[in-house]
């Protein structure tokens, strides 16, 4: 293509001795966007990175160019490169609450590189500044800069830095994972903005995310990457309608199935009626919470960060002592605090964390760590043991050669299915499943999740299953809380909860998670443009 | 990986937020520190009094040693005034050291503070001189060996400080006197100073304690120092101003050095307060008159008064360092400076 | 090559200097050629065949005496530091699990201690104790003390947070397996580090109480009274004092070198597990 502005051919990439990107080769014509896909350690970030030149520390760029409207960024040496960097290439990072410096006002570094590259005098950088701010919907953008970062959204920031990154009139632009860290709500506010932005200034932008989901709404191309290979490249519509390789398929398929709704409803099995908690005097966090999980049902708690679900999760293990309100179980209400219940009490209620890294000690082998509650509820003998462990390792679908293996030494879906095992080696009637799923891959997490689906049918335990993915509750629960803002304000049957009429906030939730098809970003804005 | 997806627990809040007491203003957090460090002062008063007069063993037998008389004993404990109730004998003491009056030396009958006046401030121009010259070069060397990370110059400054840490103050003191003052003869081994000298000589005099309190500091300063750069130096905020294809020099100065800013001004605090104890030993080596050797002779002459009188004001700068220390870092950190 | 080379070579010199001190003070009797208040000779004599080192101020064999010297240095520096150690670690621990008021009380007592210089509030203590050595111990050994809970406490305090202690929290287990099985096998890196960095510092710390006449008292000698005693030949081209400073600096030197290696091998296995 001789009119592409960015040439990316048989790059290669390497930290030490592993090879992390891996003969890589793309092109981006002028005003396009490119969405590069993959899972953690598919070296999307390296490779926006290497866009505009730049390997993190004990990273070094081997092989390949990285034509740049006609240069090879590359052999530049790094004084030229500099010159491009932050002018005619700009970059957006996943989190711009750490990649804005918190000593500086936000005008002041969103019109820092366009000073300093001669590009524009400050009166007119802190123009653009001001307009970009305006056209990326962000509040009074007149005196929005004034502010420093930590004293505006996470929302409002990634903006921010969007602007930074628009600022300079760039060619390109490198968007690393803009809206991962955001909640769905706000995630679907700031990918407009920076589509509205990108087609307005008629920037071209690589795209990078580890949701094709999100991907498909901006980019006009997709590549598909893994462990830095490239395994599809081709438009987005392509790539949709007729995928070529099975990677992609699956990845596409990450469309969970759905749950059947219960015939009838199961005998209660928790009941936790006007819980009221926080921490400290002052804070509360959860305000009359009642909710029910019956028996061999899953109740799933959704609601975005700062709702109160993982509090309610402290709540009802006892970690955090409800202020006000009972917790009953099986029909007996348990004592506020961890301390006052019986281990039998205990050994019914078991958990699944967030992040398995720090779930498992990691001086603990998975024998050791699956064998304690057998010892600690059951106290079975060294022959019971062992049978037991095998059994588990066996239900989570792990070879029994993982037995002396340490935590360090599993991936993280190994992981997870360890924890899983050692809250089954205590034979609970409920298990409370705080987000297990959210800090895996998508193509692991769906493992974990059937997994887990499996269990249930297998053993007849109940889920508190807490999380911020409408698809997994689709595919995972009998009934749903909605929280917001420590209060739940919708509850009730699966099928009553996602159907209309809506209250105000699940519309909008439900109405905010990504979909797996083209077009759905503008669809939704529509319908939100015509009820104003 | 680096491009590993978040967790999503850090779901777009506000940035992290800090946690602080309610609706605490900046003048207000400043307040609030200097008080609490006027309690510690004020308790330390008390645990220096209750260490000397509570402690087992009677002061007035420990001053005279166990075969002393009891005739003896009574006299001292009579002019110690040890037979009124221990608070009513701190109160006592801590009203007069509130007025200035530190009391009698049991061992020469002089005024305590009359005798500290003119050591104290020689103590002060020693370690004063020493800081002088140990934090800009502690600073040089820390940047140096930052931004040069793992170089030959930077494990070559990190083995050199590792040895310093490990050399006592005595040891580095007498080898400074083994060479400069014995072998070449070019300064006085021993560092008596008065009044009445003029400034070359003093400063002569001078040149071999600085050197040992500045050799005793400088390891732990320039590593503190280096320590505190490569934090900064990593944050992703820099990623940001060196993608925005600014000079190194540049990332340095606009971005690194304002996050550096309270970190550093901790280390030379923290230094200053270890200079104050290290000040003691160079002193006694150096035969200096300072507070540092007055304290330790009546140590010696377990002449309680006085002892308590020096512990008091070493404690009381040391805290005053880490006040300052803590201070500084509260108006340096933008997060404290600029509140929601 | 030489990257990785010069390193180890350093440490294993390191540990081959501590293995030998620390077989000169268990053996001492049987290695030093006389007995520790022996008078060989005339004052500071020049080495010779009786004392291979030279004499000190009174004409005792120098050598002997930094052998004898070894063994009360060595000993009431790990002595101290492990006292200091299972104080300071368990109330350390003690204070991060329990959290609220025990931890508030202890916190804030010791911050009370820490405020005043070690050096001074040894000076204040010891112008009222009696100068015996298990005074001596124990004074330093609540002076380290307040630094090894301040670190166990932090150490802990992280890990007591992490999700694998909540879940053995909610299993039921008890305060003794926490704290024994899930934090302390995390924790004992750092804490071996502080270990040894405690122990370089009383080594210091004792040497410097004697150089000052209030450490060990004669006629026992560590080497830090060593170097008191010989001082003065100092000023008369007489190097006796600078031998057994050598010692002190070469010992702590060691510690502190393997220190810094045990801290570089842990961050680096950290590193490993956590790419791993």
């Amino acid at each position: 293509m001789a009119n592409s502005l960015l040439a990316v051919s048989d790059l290669e990439i390497k930290a030490g001795a592993a090879t992390i990107v891996d003969k890589v080769s793309f092109e981006l014509a002028p005003g396009r966007v490119l969405g590069l896909i993959g899972e953690s350690g598919a070296g999307k970030s390296t490779i926006g990175l290497a866009a505009l030149g730049y390997g993190r520390h004990g990273v070094r760029i081997t092989g390949g160019s990285v034509m740049l409207d006609g240069h090879d960024i590359l052999q530049l040496g790094q004084a030229k490169a500099r010159h491009l960097r932050g002018a005619a290439v700009t970059y957006v990072a996943q989190s711009a609450a750490a990649a804005f410096n918190p000593a500086h006002r936000l005008i002041d570094q969103v019109v820092e590189a366009s000073v300093w590259h001669g590009l524009m005098s400050k009166p007119e950088a802190v123009a653009r500044a001001k307009a970009l701010f305006s056209m990326l919907g962000l509040p009074d953008p007149e005196h929005f800069g004034e502010r420093y970062p930590h004293q505006v959204s996470g929302g409002q920031l990634q903006r921010a830095m969007t602007a930074m990154a628009l600022c300079p009139k760039p060619q390109l632009v490198v968007f690393d994972e803009p809206t991962t860290a955001l909640d769905v709500t706000t995630q679907i506010e700031v990918l407009a903005a920076i589509k509205h932005a990108i087609a307005t200034t008629h920037t071209a932008a690589l795209y990078i995310s580890h949701d094709l989901a999100v991907v498909a709404q901006i980019a006009d191309e997709i590549l598909v990457l893994r462990n830095g290979k490239m395994v599809e490249y081709g438009t987005s519509e392509r790539l949709f309608t007729a995928p070529e390789e099975d990677y992609t398929r699956r990845l596409m398929s990450v469309q969970r199935g759905q749950k059947a709704a219960a015939f009838e409803p199961a005998e209660s099995l928790l009941k936790v009626n006007n819980v009221e908690a926080g921490y400290g005097p002052d804070i509360s966090v959860l305000d009359h919470v009642s909710v029910e999980v019956g028996a061999g049902e899953t109740l799933a708690v959704v609601g975005e960060s700062g709702s109160g679900k993982s509090t309610l999760a402290r709540v009802l293990t006892g970690l955090l002592p409800a202020r006000a309100g009972t917790v009953a179980f099986e029909g007996t209400t348990l004592a506020p605090s961890l301390a006052k219940r019986s281990r039998q009490q205990l050994r019914n209620m078991q958990m699944i964390h967030q992040m398995p890294d720090i779930a498992l000690n990691p001086l603990q082998t998975v024998g050791t760590i699956i064998g304690r509650p057998l010892d600690f509820y059951f106290g079975l003998n060294a022959q019971e043991k062992s049978k037991r462990v095998a059994e588990l390792l066996d239900q989570i679908e792990l070879p029994a050669t993982m037995l002396d293996r340490y935590p360090g030494q599993l991936s993280g879906g190994q992981k997870q299915r360890v924890c899983i095992a050692r809250a089954l080696a205590a034979n609970p009637r409920l298990i409370i499943c705080d987000e297990p799923t959210s800090a895996l891959d998508p193509l692991v997490a769906e493992g974990i999740l059937a997994l887990l689906m499996q269990i249930q049918r297998d053993t007849g335990t109940s889920y508190l299953f807490i999380t911020h993915d409408i698809a997994i509750v689709r595919a995972i629960a009998d009934t749903v809380a909605v929280m917001h803002r420590g209060q739940v304000v919708r509850y009730g049957p699966k099928a009553e909860v996602m159907a209309p009429p809506f209250d105000a906030y699940t519309a909008k939730l439900l109405d905010s998670v990504p979909e797996m098809q083209l077009g759905w970003l503008d669809g939704v804005l529509e319908r939100r443009a015509a009820k104003h | 990986m680096t491009d590993k997806p978040v967790a999503a627990s850090m779901n777009g809040d506000p940035a992290p937020r800090l946690r602080r007491p309610r609706s605490c203003g900046l003048v207000c957090m400043l307040v609030r520190r200097t008080l609490a460090g006027l309690v510690v002062l004020w308790a330390i008063s008390a645990l220096i009094f209750a260490g000397t007069q509570i402690l087992p063993g009677d002061v007035a037998t420990a001053m005279l040693g166990q075969q002393a008389t009891p005739e003896a004993v009574a006299a001292i404990r009579k002019q110690l005034d040890l037979e009124a109730p221990p608070v009513m004998r701190y109160v006592s003491w801590l009203g007069g050291v509130l007025h200035g009056d530190l009391g009698q030396s049991t061992s020469n009958r002089q005024d305590i503070a009359a005798s500290i006046a003119p050591r104290l401030s020689n103590t002060l121009m020693l370690a004063g001189l020493a800081a002088a010259i140990s934090v800009p070069l502690a600073l040089l060397l820390g940047a140096i060996s930052a931004r040069f990370a793992g170089s030959p110059a930077d494990r070559t400054i990190n083995v050199v400080t590792l040895g310093a840490i490990s050399l006592p103050e005595f040891f580095a003191g007498y080898l400074l006197i083994a060479y400069f003052s014995v072998t070449l003869g070019w300064f006085p081994s021993g560092s008596t100073v008065s009044a009445n000298m003029d400034l070359l000589s003093r400063l002569s005099a001078m040149a071999l304690p600085t050197a040992t309190l500045v050799i005793a500091v400088l390891g732990h300063m320039m590593r503190m120092t280096r320590a505190a750069l490569l934090s900064v130096m990593s944050a992703p905020y820099i990623e940001t101003a060196e993608l925005k294809g600014l000079s190194p020099w540049r990332v340095i100065w606009k971005h690194a050095l304002p996050n550096a800013l309270s970190p550093i001004i901790n280390v030379v605090a923290l230094n200053m307060a270890y200079l104050v104890v290290g000040v003691v030993v160079v002193e006694v080596i150096f035969v200096y008159p300072g507070m540092g050797q007055y304290m330790v002779d009546h140590v010696a002459k377990r002449d309680v008064p006085v002892v308590q009188a020096c512990g008091l004001i070493f404690a009381a700068v040391y805290i005053l360092l880490n006040l300052i220390a803590d201070l500084a870092s509260v108006i340096a950190n933008p997060r404290l400076r600029h509140p929601r | 090559m030489s990257r990785t080379f010069r390193p180890y070579l350093l440490v294993t010199f390191a540990f081959l200097v501590l293995a030998v001190f620390v077989f000169i003070a268990i053996f001492a009797p049987w290695i030093a050629p006389h007995q520790v208040s022996d008078v060989v000779g005339g004052v500071w004599e020049a080495p010779s065949a009786t004392a291979l080192l030279g004499t000190d101020n009174l004409g005792r064999d120098l050598l002997s005496r930094i052998i004898w010297g070894a063994r009360i240095t060595l000993a009431v520096a790990a002595l101290a530091t492990l006292i200091a150690f299972v104080a300071g670690v368990s109330l350390g621990l003690l204070a991060a699990m329990k959290r609220g008021w025990v931890d508030q009380a202890l916190s804030r007592g010791n911050d009370l201690l820490m405020a005043i210089p070690t050096l001074i509030f040894a000076l204040v203590v010891l112008a009222v104790l009696p100068k015996n050595i298990v005074v001596l111990v124990f004074v330093m050994a609540a002076l380290d003390a307040t630094r090894v809970f301040r670190v166990s406490r932090a150490v802990a305090a992280d890990i007591a947070v992490l999700d694998y202690v909540e879940v053995a929290r909610m299993r039921g287990e008890g305060w003794g397996w926490i704290m024994l099985r899930e934090i302390l096998p995390n924790a004992a890196a750092p804490l071996l580090a502080e270990f040894g960095m405690r122990f370089a510092f009383a080594v210091l710390f004792l040497s410097t109480l004697s150089f000052l006449g209030l450490g060990i008292q004669p006629p026992v000698a560590d080497w830090g009274s060593l170097v008191k005693e010989n001082k003065d030949g100092l000023l008369f081209g007489i190097f006796a004092a600078l031998i057994p400073g050598g010692a002190i600096v070469l010992l702590a030197i060691s510690v502190n070198v393997i220190v810094d290696w045990i801290l570089s091998r842990a961050a680096r296995l950290r590193g490993e597990l956590a790419n791993g």
